[in-house]
């Protein structure tokens, strides 16, 4: 950072105290990173501390809430079958859908990068589906999945296979819902093309030169300079499935038989439907020490295998 | 004679046909949108299943507006786009300003602070959120679905922070000298100069607070006040089971509408922003 350059270097040579730089220095980014503090205070402080504190209490926000110890987390742990049924489905869902999703949109912008004519075109094709609003694509896949006027089951009879249940099944749940988010890729697709483009072409070269096929570029040049990339789509890709609630409550309500009651929805449900403010808050605590244990680990674990180009990246 | 082959050896033709396979996946649920919105509600329920309309019943978007008020609705979510886009732009200028180039003291822990946030997921502070707004009267106003934007958001303040690192220093310290302070630094040399990447933000934030569901279905319960993306969720809940399908269908494809209209206007600052976000990390 130089910020504090040859123009800030003449006030200082010319006699003023270096303090006054510092002091105007500190007003000026405090002053303008207030609305920010005030925003971590407001909106991710002051609510995870009440949600700590409301955890421990059995709370219908009508009534006071009386403190119940750990009654809450024992209750969740221990007597909710569904939480545990919640918490399967969620990881389930992200765990399949990310690699999935990081896998295909690796291979789609491999594809888009062979300077195919129409690259613009299909990008834009590719990038669409991801611009649509969750609720419309919830009611959309809704209606491309009925099992009898829908269309996926038209073009597999037309194929000659048997229609599926779809979301109406308790096994095809969460693939159908895999399926949908699949469609919704494009973005991802569009930031690794960007990767893809930025391989500097020499050191492609250099892998020619050295005898090296087209295997070993994509094992030693493609794939070690897209793992950043590849690293951010993971964590962003695990953080959103966690957030996962319009499409079952949309599509499914969390059926059939709680095969798609994904965490949200449980965790909705027991504060609005059964007004258990004090149980949904031990659920939300649980998702953050558990999103933070997962970051760690991620992290942690990255350096295994996440390759940073030469220059500092901070 | 060995040229350059970089990429993948796939045969040419092969490339293709994946490439179409693929286009047809990302198109065809659209076309079977489309399709479906002009049909009538016998025809919708036909076996086996018609390709196409036998002839497109426009009516059915008319009929949108009789059942909701749907321009309404539009309306609403309108306001709340501009006033979150107007917010994002204010509040995230300045703060990505200050932790690109002020050196103030406590700047890294803030930064960090502020970046980690991108790792929380709204499940976490969701219902804490709703108690505090509950508190604070907020609840069936838009104050929780606006207010916020004024505060700053981790992802902006990140990608800003990225653009104004590669302005030249030397901008900013030549109005130093000329007397300038931080604040005129912004808005006379920082804001014209980073266009492109307001834009950015400008867009993201409209296509996130048109998109919302969570946030106005949690907070909003006068019908009034509603959005589009809960106008059609109450159209779900009472169409789906009845049938008319069509009905819901045109609804939706009204509401994609204008968010298409915006890609296409503005698809090179969509790509640049999805750029942006992915790469620099």
């Amino acid at each position: 950072m130089r910020s504090s350059g040859a123009a800030r270097e003449t006030i200082i040579k010319n006699g003023r105290k270096r303090n006054y730089l510092t002091r105007y220095n500190n007003f000026w980014g405090w002053l303008f990173i207030t609305p920010v503090v005030l925003g971590l205070s407001l909106w991710v402080a002051f609510p995870l501390g009440l949600s700590l504190v409301a955890s421990f209490t059995k709370w219908d926000l009508i009534t006071r809430p009386v403190f119940v110890g750990f009654k809450n987390y024992i209750d969740m742990f221990v007597f909710d079958p569904l939480f545990w049924q919640a918490v399967v489905v969620t990881l389930y869902y992200t765990l399949v859908g990310v690699s999935l999703q990081i896998v295909l949109a690796f291979g789609a912008a491999m594809l888009l990068n062979t300077k195919v004519r129409g690259m613009n075109f299909f990008r834009t094709l590719f990038y669409l589906p991801s611009l649509v609003p969750v609720i419309v694509s919830s009611t959309l896949w809704m209606w491309l999945y009925n099992p009898q006027f829908g269309l996926l089951n038209l073009l597999l009879i037309h194929l000659g296979l048997e229609p599926q249940k779809w979301v109406y099944g308790t096994a095809t749940v969460i693939p159908s819902l895999i399926l949908m988010s699949i469609w919704g890729v494009g973005n991802i697709i569009v930031i690794f093309l960007a990767g893809l483009q930025d391989i500097p072409k020499q050191l492609l070269e250099a892998v020619e030169i050295d005898g090296g096929n087209a295997f070993h570029s994509f094992r030693h040049v493609i794939v070690p300079l897209m793992t950043p990339t590849i690293l951010y789509n993971v964590v962003i890709g695990i953080i959103n499935g966690f957030q996962t609630f319009t499409q079952p409550y949309i599509m499914t309500n969390g059926g059939p038989a709680n095969a798609s009651l994904f965490y949200v929805l449980h965790l909705y449900r027991q504060a609005f439907m059964f007004s258990k403010m004090g149980y949904a808050n031990a659920m939300a605590w649980f998702v953050f020490i558990a999103t933070g244990v997962i970051s760690i680990i991620i992290f942690k674990t990255s350096k295994l295998w996440v390759f940073y180009q030469g220059e500092d990246k901070k | 004679m060995s040229k350059v082959r970089t990429r993948i050896r796939l045969p040419r033709p092969t490339i293709y046909v994946l490439l179409v396979l693929f286009s047809l996946f990302c198109l065809f649920p659209f076309l079977w949108l489309l399709r479906s919105s002009f049909m009538t509600s016998r025809e919708i329920f036909t076996l086996p299943p018609h390709l196409l309309p036998a002839a497109p019943q426009w009516h059915n978007y008319v009929d949108i507006f009789k059942v909701l008020p749907f321009a309404r609705y539009f309306l609403n979510t309108l306001e709340i786009v501009a006033l979150n886009v107007v917010g994002a732009l204010i509040s995230n200028t300045f703060i990505a300003f200050a932790f690109a180039r002020i050196k103030f003291r406590g700047r890294s822990v803030m930064y960090a602070l502020c970046i980690a946030t991108l790792m929380l997921p709204q499940t976490v502070t969701m219902i804490p959120l709703f108690v505090e707004w509950k508190i604070f009267h907020g609840i069936n106003t838009y104050a929780p679905l606006t207010v916020p934007a004024f505060f700053g958001n981790a992802f902006y303040i990140f990608l800003l922070n990225q653009f104004f690192k590669t302005i030249p220093t030397e901008y900013d310290e030549a109005a130093f000298v000329d007397g300038a302070n931080f604040f005129q630094i912004v808005t006379r040399i920082v804001v014209p100069l980073s266009q492109p990447a307001l834009a950015v933000v400008a867009l993201f934030t409209a296509l996130a607070s048109w998109n919302d569901f969570m946030g106005p279905f949690l907070y909003l319960n006068d019908q009034n006040k509603y959005t589009l993306s809960l106008g059609l969720k109450y159209l779900i809940s009472g169409y789906s089971v009845i049938g008319q399908w069509q009905v819901l269908m045109a609804a939706s494809v009204l509401i994609v509408l204008p968010v298409a209209l915006l890609f296409f206007s503005m698809q090179r600052y969509f790509i640049e922003g999805l750029t942006m976000s992915g790469l620099k990390g």
